[in-house]
C-alpha cells in the first residue's frame, strides 16, 4: 500500500503542476492569438501558431522522451520538473484553443456595449467577455484536465514512480490474481480522481450558469 | 488607460479640417467609410446642435447604422472627422473612452451584459469611472506629499480633499440606478438577470443604462427593430419622454410615424450619402428627391 500511496502522490503532483502550467500558457497564447493583426503581433502570433501545431501534431510520449532525454538530460535535474514542464507545454496548446474558442463565442455586441459606455478594452475583456466566455470554456477545460490526468501514466516510460508504475511493481508473481489485483486497485484510484474532478467541474459550471436560470 | 492600438486612420491624404462651429455639439466633416471596395459612407457632413432630435431614415444598406456607429468611433472612419464638443474623436491623442462616456448608445440587440443583474448592468460603468477618479485623486495626493518633501516652504502643494469613499460611490450609483429603474417601473427587476426579461424591458433597461452616465447625446441604433410589435410602444414612449426633456438624440429608425412625431430634423440616407434632409413635415409631406419619394411610397 505504501507504494500505491507514493505513486498516487507523484501522479497528483505532476497533474496539478502540469494543469497549472498549462492554464498559464494556454491563456497567454489564446490572448496573443486574439490580438488584431498589427505589426507588433505578427511574430508572436506566428510563434504561437507553430507551437500549437507542433505540440498537437506529435505524440505526447515522444515529447516526454525529448524533454527527459534531450532537453533536460542533465544529471541531477529532478524528473518531476521535467514531467511537469512536458505535460504543461502539451496541455497549454490544447487549452489555448479551448480558451480562444470560448472568448470568440461571446457575442460581439457585449463588448461593443461596454466600449460604448466608455470603458477600456482591458476592462471590457476582464469584466464582460472573459466571465461569459468562461461558461463555455469550462466543460472543454474539464475534458482536457481529465485527459491530462490519465495521460500522466506514461511517465512510467521514463522510469518515474507514479500510480501506473506502482501497479506494475507490486503486481508480480505466478498467479493471475497477483498482478491483476493491483492494476484494478490503481484503476479505481484513477477513476476516483477523475470522478471527483468531474463533480467539481459540474459544480463550477452550475454556479457560472446561474445567470441563465429562468 | 491603454488605447486601442489599431490605427483609426488608413488614409492617403487626410482632408483638411474646416473651421468648427462653436455651437455644434457634434460636427461631422466629410466622413467616409469603406470596407475594401465597398463604399459605405461617402463624404457625409452634418452638424448636430444641443437639443436636436435627429431621425435617420433610409433603405437597408444605405449606411445609416454605420454613420451612427462612426459618431462614437465604434467603426473607424477611413476619412473625415467627427468632432464632439470640439474634440476630434478621430485623433488618436484624444482619449476616446472619456468622450464616449458622454455619448449614450442603445443597440438594436439590447446588448445587456448577460453575466450581471440589471442593477449591476446599470451601475458598472458609473462605479468604475467614480472609482478611477478616486484612485487618481489619491495617487495625486500621495505624489504631492512625496514631492513636498523636496519643495521649499512656500511652494508646497496642498493636498486635494478627497471626500467620497468607495462605499459612497457604489451606494450613490445604486441609488441613481434604482431611481432610473423606478422611472421605467422596473425597480422590482433590479436583481433579475437580463435573460429573464422581455425584449421591451431589456431595451428600456439598456436606455437607462446609457442614461446612468449622464450623456450629452443619445445614439439609438434601430432601438425597436428587434422587438415584438406589442413591445415597440413602451420603448418609443420612453424615448419620447427623453425627447420632451430636451435630450439631444440621434435615432436610426424604421418607425416613420415616430420619426415624424419626435424629430426636429430628418435625414434621408441612400448610397452612403445624405440625400435629403429637413424638418419632418417637409421630408414626409413634400419630398423632393425621387429616391425618397420611392422609399416613402413603399414604407408609408
Amino acid at each position: 500500500m505504501g507504494m500505491i500511496w507514493k505513486g498516487l502522490q507523484m501522479t497528483l503532483i505532476i497533474s496539478v503542476g502540469a494543469a497549472a502550467l498549462g492554464m498559464l500558457i494556454g491563456t497567454a497564447i489564446a490572448l496573443i492569438k486574439l490580438q488584431p493583426k498589427t505589426r507588433a503581433f505578427i511574430a508572436p502570433k506566428a510563434i504561437c501558431d507553430v507551437y500549437v501545431t507542433v505540440i498537437r501534431g506529435t505524440p505526447m510520449a515522444l515529447q516526454l522522451f525529448i524533454m527527459a532525454f534531450v532537453v533536460f538530460a542533465i544529471r541531477g535535474f529532478p524528473q518531476v520538473v521535467t514531467a511537469i514542464i512536458a505535460f504543461g507545454l502539451n496541455s497549454g496548446a490544447y487549452v489555448s484553443e479551448n480558451i480562444r474558442a470560448g472568448i470568440l463565442s461571446v457575442d460581439k455586441g457585449q463588448s461593443e456595449a461596454c466600449r460604448a459606455l466608455g470603458m477600456s478594452s482591458a476592462f471590457t475583456m476582464l469584466r464582460i467577455v472573459v466571465p461569459q466566455g468562461m461558461k463555455n470554456v469550462i466543460p472543454a477545460i474539464g475534458n482536457e484536465l481529465v485527459a491530462l490526468i490519465k495521460e500522466t501514466s506514461i511517465v512510467s516510460m521514463i522510469g518515474m514512480f507514479d500510480l501506473t508504475m506502482a501497479a506494475n511493481v507490486i503486481g508480480s508473481g505466478q498467479h493471475l490474481a497477483n498482478y491483476a489485483a493491483p492494476m484494478f486497485v490503481v484503476a479505481l484510484f484513477y477513476l476516483a480522481i477523475v470522478y471527483l474532478l468531474t463533480l467539481g467541474i459540474k459544480l463550477i459550471e452550475r454556479r457560472l450558469r446561474k445567470s441563465e436560470k429562468k | 488607460m491603454k488605447r486601442n492600438k489599431k490605427p483609426r486612420y488608413i488614409t492617403h491624404k487626410p482632408t483638411p479640417v474646416e473651421p468648427l462651429d462653436p455651437d455644434a455639439l457634434i460636427e461631422v466633416q466629410h466622413l467616409s467609410k469603406r470596407y475594401g471596395e465597398l463604399q459605405v459612407l461617402n463624404d457625409v457632413s452634418d452638424k448636430i446642435y444641443q437639443g436636436d432630435k435627429i431621425a435617420i431614415i433610409g433603405p437597408s444598406g444605405s449606411g445609416k447604422s454605420t454613420f451612427l456607429r462612426c459618431l462614437n468611433m465604434l467603426e473607424d472612419p477611413t476619412d473625415g472627422y467627427v468632432f464632439f464638443e470640439g474634440n476630434n474623436l478621430c485623433d488618436l491623442n484624444v482619449d476616446i473612452n472619456v468622450q464616449r462616456r458622454r455619448m449614450g448608445m442603445v443597440f438594436q440587440q439590447f446588448n445587456l451584459f448577460g453575466n450581471m443583474s440589471v442593477l449591476k448592468n446599470i451601475t458598472l460603468a458609473p462605479v468604475h469611472v467614480g472609482l478611477q477618479e478616486l484612485k487618481r485623486a489619491k495617487r495625486e495626493n500621495l505624489k504631492n506629499k512625496f514631492l513636498n518633501l523636496f519643495r521649499g516652504k512656500d511652494s508646497k502643494m496642498p493636498a486635494q480633499h478627497v471626500q467620497t469613499t468607495k462605499k459612497q460611490i457604489i451606494s450613490d450609483a445604486q441609488e441613481n440606478a434604482l431611481r432610473l429603474l423606478k422611472r421605467i417601473g422596473l425597480e422590482s427587476k433590479a436583481n433579475a438577470y437580463p435573460s429573464t426579461l422581455s425584449g421591451g424591458q431589456r431595451q428600456r433597461i439598456a436606455i437607462v443604462r446609457a442614461l446612468a452616465m449622464n450623456p450629452k447625446v443619445m445614439l439609438f441604433d434601430e432601438p425597436t427593430s428587434a422587438l415584438d410589435p406589442e413591445m415597440v410602444g413602451e420603448v418609443l414612449q420612453l424615448i419620447k419622454e427623453l425627447a420632451t426633456e430636451g435630450m439631444t438624440m440621434v435615432i436610426v429608425t424604421h418607425e416613420m410615424g415616430f420619426a415624424r412625431e419626435v424629430a426636429t430634423r430628418v435625414l434621408f440616407m441612400d448610397g452612403g450619402k445624405i440625400v435629403e434632409q429637413g424638418a419632418p413635415e417637409k421630408v414626409f409631406g413634400a419630398p423632393e428627391n425621387d429616391r425618397l419619394k420611392d422609399f416613402l411610397s413603399k414604407v408609408l
